[in-house]
């Protein structure tokens, strides 16, 4: 019986790789974009951003999680001590296990389900769960009102969300995410370019989903002092922030998966473009090369030793990316090239998409709440049943009728683009007579 | 490999309790859950005789009677809301305006 | 074969416990977070059976959507009220007799019944089509009219919930 329980462990090592894996590295990641969303907001205000823990702030994320470790955990009196204490754990369990249908390059891929991002997405929505059982806990009017609103606003965009994937799906023909991929292989072009209103609307959809500004008035601090996380210091809002970040990685991911092409390099199928297979190693080499540019600027000795390291790890990177590309040394390299290189240009499109959140973000004033539902309900909704009905007039074009691919599509998203236009017009028609301010 | 007759008897758990939920409890909103409890009961016995006869069918009946029990749960809720609002009272009890 | 029946104990002995913690618990918000588990085990049985369409449409449906719905209503209502309230209504003893009996008289219809059903599955499950297919398929092709009908359905019920709410008509 314990033989056949090993057995079984070793048959399924590499999905218990992948997961632990994901289960140890994500929190650190997380850790990591918090410390880049403060370098591109410093950037775009003009200034450094933290440049004093570790050079250029490297080691910020690890002091401020040993600062939210030793933090005293306060609990409100007439909280409801059980639900208190598992809120935030079921916000961290619901973005993780998010993870485990999503493959990061082929081979790196928890469960091939038949209905992978379908699963995606439903676990992704069982994080309401985590923020609305958050804010009753508290036993606070801040935290329960933030709560609902959060997820009101959770609840509106999914079904946005949810359209504009099932947009993209009707060209990818199935549901499971290594083989949208194979399909966007097949077709040789990205959904984002089949599907481009699609992608917006999910862009759109996605920052609401993951609660980020511009629609971010349910945690603001100026608003709701923290909304549902008010009562919760140290380390369960630790969690807490854990589980947004995560799930900005989920969402990113399934954008990467579904429009962009996942872990395919940019014009994948065409043998001309095969000099973009270097520009991982030509990346790495520029970074590796900065950091030991601004090494011997550090003022202590530490920093500029640490900085030496960072760099030399990074060309390290560089060589194992540069590997495959040389079958002179190995003959067996050239059959890591998937494997690697893919998952260095789903990580890339996955920051990417990052960087244009924290865009997004540091550029845009906020949503007031009514004007949230508003766009979610009365724009973004309709919009995407009309995506939907364009993509599938698209593909009847094409495939009964034999219109070529650069008739069918062009012309449909022109059409969905007139229709957005029109819908954004009546909208802000309907509030110049309507305005929701002041009506229950 | 799970005989049929295992679901059934886990369908039939299910289901009794959900019964029993229905008629000893006076909370409306749990009344509601109870019902919940009842049509997920007949869900896992509609896909355990797909699974045997090898159709589809049992599922899509299965994903029609969960669009129902949304449907249910929307409108049964706007009642107790309604009904909170007016009278106070959340127990099945003491909803007896209709009593003569 | 041993992960099928261990998978299958632990989501049943699962949703049968948090159903029986629904039924009984006196505090609104702990029964609702039972539920959760109880149809989210549902959701694993069904994962069990090979129906992953099913286990995913549970899943978001059920437990993502209506359980946030419940969970809203219940915290928009007054709950210190029902907390120091009787439970169990005059006639639970009644009730749960009869409760019983059915259950009595199912389990042996079953138990007597079962031996007619044939052993086992017709079909490895690798060789059938991928669940989402074969439901797409059932559903736009034979199944159309009712599927037309539970979108009015929706519908009406979603026009109906919003008036029922609303504090003036």
């Amino acid at each position: 019986m314990l033989m056949n329980i090993v057995h079984y462990l070793i048959s399924i090592w590499v999905p218990l790789v992948c997961a632990v894996i994901i289960v140890a590295v994500l929190p650190l990641v997380a850790g990591y974009i918090v410390l880049m969303e403060r370098k591109v907001m410093a950037d775009m205000q003009a200034r450094l951003g933290p440049m004093r823990v570790g050079p250029h702030g490297l080691l910020q994320p690890i002091a401020d999680a040993l600062k939210l470790l030793i933090k005293e955990d306060i609990i409100p009196d007439e909280a409801d001590k059980a639900i208190f204490w598992v809120a935030p754990l079921i916000s961290v369990t619901a973005g993780m296990l998010a993870m485990s249908a999503l493959a990061i390059g082929p081979w790196f891929q928890i469960a091939d389900l038949n209905v992978g991002l379908l699963f995606v997405v439903g676990i992704g929505a069982l994080g309401i769960f985590g923020i609305v059982l958050g804010g009753w806990a508290s036993n606070s009017h801040y935290s329960l009102l933030g709560a609902l609103r959060s997820a009101a606003q959770l609840v509106s965009y999914e079904t946005a969300a949810g359209m504009a994937i099932v947009g993209a799906l009707l060209l990818a023909g199935t549901l499971s995410t290594r083989e949208i991929i194979q399909a966007q292989d097949d077709y040789g072009v990205w959904f984002i370019f089949a599907a481009p209103v699609g992608f917006f609307i999910y862009v759109v959809a996605s920052i609401a989903e993951t609660n980020r500004a511009p629609f971010d008035l349910p945690e603001a601090e100026s608003e709701l002092v923290a909304g549902y996380m008010t009562e919760y210091s140290g380390f369960r809002w630790a969690l807490y922030f854990l589980a947004e970040y995560t799930n900005m990685v989920v969402v990113a991911s399934i954008a990467t998966t579904l429009f962009l092409g996942g872990w395919l390099r940019p014009f994948a199928g065409m043998p001309i473009f095969n000099f973009l297979d270097f520009f991982p190693t030509l990346l790495m080499l520029f970074v590796g090369a900065y950091c030991f540019y601004r090494a011997p600027k550090q003022p202590v000795k530490v920093q500029k030793m640490f900085m030496v390291a960072v760099g030399l790890g990074i060309f390290l990177v560089g060589a194992i990316l540069a590997a495959p590309l040389a079958p002179s040394v190995n003959s067996m390299l050239p059959g890591l090239k998937p494997g690697l290189h893919g998952a260095f240009w789903f990580l890339l499109k996955v920051g990417l998409y990052i960087y244009l959140f924290m865009w997004l973000r540091f550029t845009f004033p906020r949503y007031r709440f009514d004007q949230l539902m508003r766009l979610g309900w009365q724009f973004l909704i309709p919009l995407s049943i009309v995506n939907v009905m364009g993509i599938g007039v698209a593909l009847v074009l094409h495939r009964q009728w034999g219109w070529s691919h650069w008739t069918a599509f062009p012309l449909t998203t022109i059409a969905t683009l007139a229709v957005a236009g029109w819908l954004g017009w009546a909208d802000d028609k309907s509030e110049k007579e309507h305005p929701m301010v002041g009506e229950t | 490999m799970i005989p049929t007759s295992h679901y059934l008897f886990l369908s039939l758990a299910l289901f009794t309790i959900g019964v029993i939920g229905v008629v000893t409890r006076r909370n409306v909103i749990i009344i509601l859950m109870s019902i919940e409890l009842m049509l997920n009961a007949v869900n896992i016995n509609l896909v355990a005789f797909s699974r045997l006869v090898g159709s589809a069918e049992g599922h899509a009946f299965a994903i029609f009677i969960i669009t129902d029990a949304a449907a249910e749960a929307a409108v049964g809720l706007g009642i107790i809301i309604s009904f909170f609002r007016n009278r106070e009272t959340l127990l099945g009890d003491e909803m007896d305006l209709m009593k003569w | 074969m041993m992960l099928d029946q261990i998978v299958f104990y632990f989501f049943a002995t699962l949703a049968v416990i948090s159903a029986v913690l629904v039924v009984t618990r006196r505090n609104i918000v702990q029964s609702a977070i039972f539920l959760i588990t109880a149809l989210l085990a549902t959701a694993g049985i069904f994962l069990q059976l090979h129906a992953e369409f099913l286990f995913i449409v549970q899943v978001i449906l059920y437990a993502g959507g209506i359980m946030v719905l419940f969970v809203f209503v219940i915290m928009l209502i007054n709950l210190d009220l029902s907390l120091h309230q009787v439970q169990f209504n005059r006639q639970w003893w009644l009730g749960l007799l009869l409760s019983l009996v059915l259950g009595a008289q199912l389990t042996v219809a079953i138990a007597v019944g079962r031996s007619g059903l044939p052993m086992g599955e017709p079909a490895p499950a690798t060789m059938l089509e991928p669940s989402t297919q074969l439901v797409g398929k059932v559903l736009f092709t034979e199944y159309m009219l009712p599927f037309e009908v539970a979108s009015i359905l929706l519908l009406v019920a979603m026009i109906g919930a919003v008036v029922m709410a609303k504090k003036k008509v």
